[in-house]
């Protein structure tokens, strides 16, 4: 049997890293347990903790039985830790190390390094969980709130991933550092989150569907890369999130593609045909393209920043040290070193953009942010399909990858939508109209009504095509507590 | 018979291209262009491996085609196209139907699978299609009474795709005595989904031969390495529930353990440590008839609760299945009230009146309606009867 594919569901914390032969981390993690519980409780989903959710529970990691869908007071949900099966006689797929063993334990030389990967990305996952907890009360159906749920809970198990790990590898700081991921807060004047989209708020359902399917898709892109890791642990971690993680993008894929079908509808029935006609499209109290576009200028160009400078020596050593690979490296074929590659780097020089070959090892972050921005096209395409059919004339697209940038080769500059370099006060004038305005925000606002019968959708939104596990389209996603 | 394939196939509609079912692949039939993801038809060995961990519910289509639908078409889809329409009853099985539907009578009306069984493949291969497989074991294990048998068939590199409590249909080679080809016989799949051994290609059955048997003589007289054609695989009912917290009670005589033995090793394999206990009522002659006497006693208490019981052991009164349930009262009575109760009995028709009669006793003395809640079990797919 492959290691690792028995799961302990007795315990406080279901697992199958054999938590039971393991004294030291059981205690530390059940020393944590409450405090997290705590903190779901203080931050997460406001108003919804008794309230029955049909969630899915990860219950193993073997694909044929893995998950289980039932009714669960989201206080209850069992949290695991789950790895993914360990590969027999892994080697370390990329780096100087390339062909060694894969590390079990973690090397001395590599501790810090590691220690601040896995710390950054399980800061993430509870301040996600931080920025949404507003939204269950504008949810646009029961449907829309139990994926939201879904989320939720899932960022929750991947923090208990990224912790078990800190404990069980990294000592007392690894200790520390479990306990400051509960201690900071997303958006506190003092104590924010480490990185800065997960510092901004999460006000409406259409910002949480870009959310998940722009931010989120960043994530899944770190997991990746990390899932590729020497030290074996990580990357079986990582491998097990990513099948959650998937579901994570289908909540903001589906969702903004509902939006848009929702829109293109009601202007079919009212024969508009003018995708610019706003005032026109808002009275149908439906949200209009253009500003589902400023939507995605936004969260597109705040995501970009997330994966840091172009040009940077960290990625390089961390790639070199077999910490952290490329997106899907064991499909890449080169020679998994590159030591001699290079790769073109759009820069900024001299009020200009220019293409320079730089070493491959010092842009790897751009790199993983290029097979970003293709991953995100995939998504436009889709929901221009809708547009399409419907025979509308208007198309989404992704914003320049300067355009409203604040770290990396872009952040001195300002450009428009297309990547024109334009002085401040050009950009002074430009943005109202590029980027989600006060009279939008209020907009979208006003439609922010709760729909809690089973089976209605709220009038901005399209109903699925297919229910979750299957369910019909009544089915009762959430039997709400007041 | 028109000769359709079943053909797996993605909705380009609803998949988001997130790339999990490319990862799962355990054979590598699924790749993508910039437009979709797609299945190919040559590689597809329906292990269903992609569908549970898919979010969106867009890989979960089966099509029944004159000719699967290549690569290159699939990548240019925009949509799904028409699906065809079901193949009739008659063309799928109906012989292997109509043998499952008399032996479920006994649960007493429509039986659904437990909520959370994984989804079953049936009809794969049928006579005209049948799999082969090499026999690469067959040996006793009951050491008195009659023979029975445990044969191991291995389909080399062909995928048959079965579940615990699934059936396979076997057909003996020759004619019978008014000339026609002999009539399929089923038999429960004693082995876990994934083979004797984790991840070998192979199922077992527990045979027992019957005295002027015409299929249980030719399959328990069946040497090393000779080949047999397969059928199935069938029963999308009498299924295993995947999860942890389930408790199960298995109730048996004879070769009616083999599904229980799938059941107990995929556990053992997947889940030692779950909340939710097996428990085994085996009832035998003797404890040399018992079938796998000798392996059942090596398995540790926390994982299967058993009890042996034998009707013609000397110097003791004959005891039966259900007169050790009735000695169990307490046990069971607790079980009846779980709510994660799923109950199976396989074996003999015979075997059904006796359990009834000891649970509704059972019941009544612990204040509970036995009717009453095997109705809700039935309802709630946690009821199954396969008797013969």
């Amino acid at each position: 049997m492959p290691d690792g594919m028995n799961i302990d569901y007795d315990g406080l914390i279901p697992n199958n890293v054999g938590l039971n032969a393991d004294a030291r981390v059981r205690k530390a993690l059940e020393t944590w347990h409450p405090g997290y519980i705590d903190w779901w409780k203080d931050m997460g989903p406001e108003g919804f903790q008794d309230s029955l959710v049909y969630l899915r529970t990860a219950i193993g990691v073997d694909p044929k039985g893995w998950a289980k869908f039932d009714y669960v007071k989201m206080p209850e949900y069992k949290w695991g830790i789950l790895l993914a099966p360990a590969v027999p006689d892994r080697k370390i797929p990329f780096g100087k190390h390339k062909g060694e063993p894969v590390w079990q334990e973690v090397p001395g030389e590599y501790r810090a390094m590691l220690r601040r990967l896995i710390t950054v990305q399980g800061d993430t996952e509870p301040a996600s969980v931080e920025q949404q907890r507003h939204l269950g009360t504008t949810a646009p159906s029961l449907y829309d709130l139990r994926n939201l749920f879904q989320v939720n809970v899932e960022e929750g198990r991947h923090l208990w991933s990224m912790v078990y790990l800190l404990h069980k590898y990294f000592g007392t700081e690894g200790r520390e550092e479990a306990e400051e991921l509960l201690a900071r807060r997303s958006g506190h004047q003092d104590t924010p989150r480490m990185l800065g989209a997960f510092n901004e708020a999460t006000p409406d359902w259409l910002s949480f569907f870009m959310f998940t399917f722009f931010t989120d898709r960043d994530g899944k892109m770190q997991l990746e890369a990390l899932a590729q890791s020497g030290f074996d642990p990580l990357s079986r971690t990582c491998r097990f999130m990513l099948t959650e993680e998937a579901h994570h993008m289908f909540v903001g894929d589906s969702g903004v593609q509902r939006v848009v079908e929702r829109t293109v509808e009601a202007m079919q029935q009212a024969g508009i045909t003018d995708a610019h006609d706003i005032a026109g499209v808002r009275k149908l109290g439906v949200i209009d393209l253009p500003t589902i576009q400023k939507k995605i200028n936004l969260h597109f160009s705040l995501t970009l920043d997330l994966f840091g400078n172009e040009i940077s020596t960290n990625a390089a050593n961390a790639f070199n040290a077999g910490i952290k690979g490329r997106y899907r490296e064991d499909k890449l074929e080169d020679d998994h070193q590159l030591l001699e590659a290079t790769y073109p780097v759009l820069r900024h020089v001299g009020g200009d953009f220019i293409t320079e070959d730089v070493p491959a090892l010092s842009a790897l972050n751009l790199r993983l942010r290029n097979d970003y921005v293709q991953d995100c096209n995939s998504g436009i395409t889709r929901w221009n399909r809708v547009i399409e059919k419907a025979g509308i004339d208007f198309r989404l697209a992704l914003p320049h990858v300067a355009f409203n940038r604040h770290i990396g080769e872009f952040a001195a500059i300002h450009t428009d939508i297309a990547g024109q370099i334009i002085d401040d006060a050009a950009w002074a004038k430009l943005q109202d109209h590029v980027l989600p305005n006060q009279g939008d925000a209020d907009y979208i606002t006003s439609l922010m009504v709760a729909v809690t019968e089973p089976g209605a959708f709220a009038g901005w939104i399209a109903a699925p095509r297919v229910g979750i596990d299957n369910k019909p389209g009544d089915f009762e996603y959430v039997q709400v507590v007041a | 018979m028109n000769a359709l394939t079943k053909q797996h196939l993605i909705d380009p509609e609803v998949c988001i291209r997130c790339n999990t079912c490319e990862a799962t692949c355990p054979v590598d039939a699924i790749t993508h262009d910039d437009n979709n993801y797609v299945v190919d038809p040559g590689k597809c060995n329906f292990c269903m491996d992609c569908v549970a961990p898919c979010p969106t519910g867009s890989i979960d289509h089966w099509f029944h085609v004159p000719e699967p639908f290549p690569l290159a078409a699939q990548f240019s889809w925009m949509e799904l196209p028409p699906k065809p329409a079901e193949p009739l009853a008659s063309l799928m099985d109906n012989e292997a139907e109509a043998l499952l539907e008399a032996a479920h009578t006994g649960a007493g009306g429509r039986v659904l699978a437990p909520p959370s069984a994984a989804r079953p493949l049936v009809n794969i291969f049928n006579r005209t299609n049948p799999a082969r497989a090499t026999i690469t074991g067959n040996f006793r294990v009951a050491t008195g009474g009659s023979d029975t048998r445990h044969i191991i068939l291995d389909f080399g590199s062909r995928n048959f795709p079965v579940l615990e409590g699934q059936s396979i249909g076997l057909v003996p080679p020759g004619f019978d005595a008014a000339g026609k080809p002999h009539t399929m016989r089923l038999y429960s799949v004693a082995s876990p989904r994934d083979g004797e051994r984790p991840n070998t290609n192979n199922l077992a059955l527990t045979v027992k031969r019957v005295e002027g048997g015409v299929a249980s003589n030719w399959l328990c007289n069946l040497k090393m390495g000779e080949m047999v054609e397969v059928i199935g695989p069938f029963g999308s009912t009498f299924l295993m529930p995947d999860a942890p917290d389930a408790n199960i009670l298995m109730i048996c005589t004879g070769t009616g353990a083999a599904p229980f033995r799938g059941f107990t090793e995929r556990r053992r394999r997947t889940a030692p440590l779950a909340s939710g206990r097996l428990h085994l009522y085996f009832g035998a002659r003797t404890p040399e008839e018992l079938p796998y006497f000798g392996p059942l006693q090596k398995l540790p208490k926390t994982l299967l609760q058993q009890e042996l019981v034998y009707s013609r052991l000397p110097d003791a009164p004959r005891e039966y299945v259900q007169d050790r349930m009735r000695a169990r009262a307490a046990s069971l009575a607790a079980l009846l009230r779980s709510e994660t109760l799923h109950i199976y009995i396989c074996g003999l028709k015979g075997l059904e009146d006796g359990v009834e009669s000891a649970l509704t006793d059972i019941a009544m003395d612990a204040g509970l309606n036995w009717p009453d809640i095997r109705e809700t079990l039935r309802r709630s797919g946690r009821f199954h009867v396969e008797t013969y």
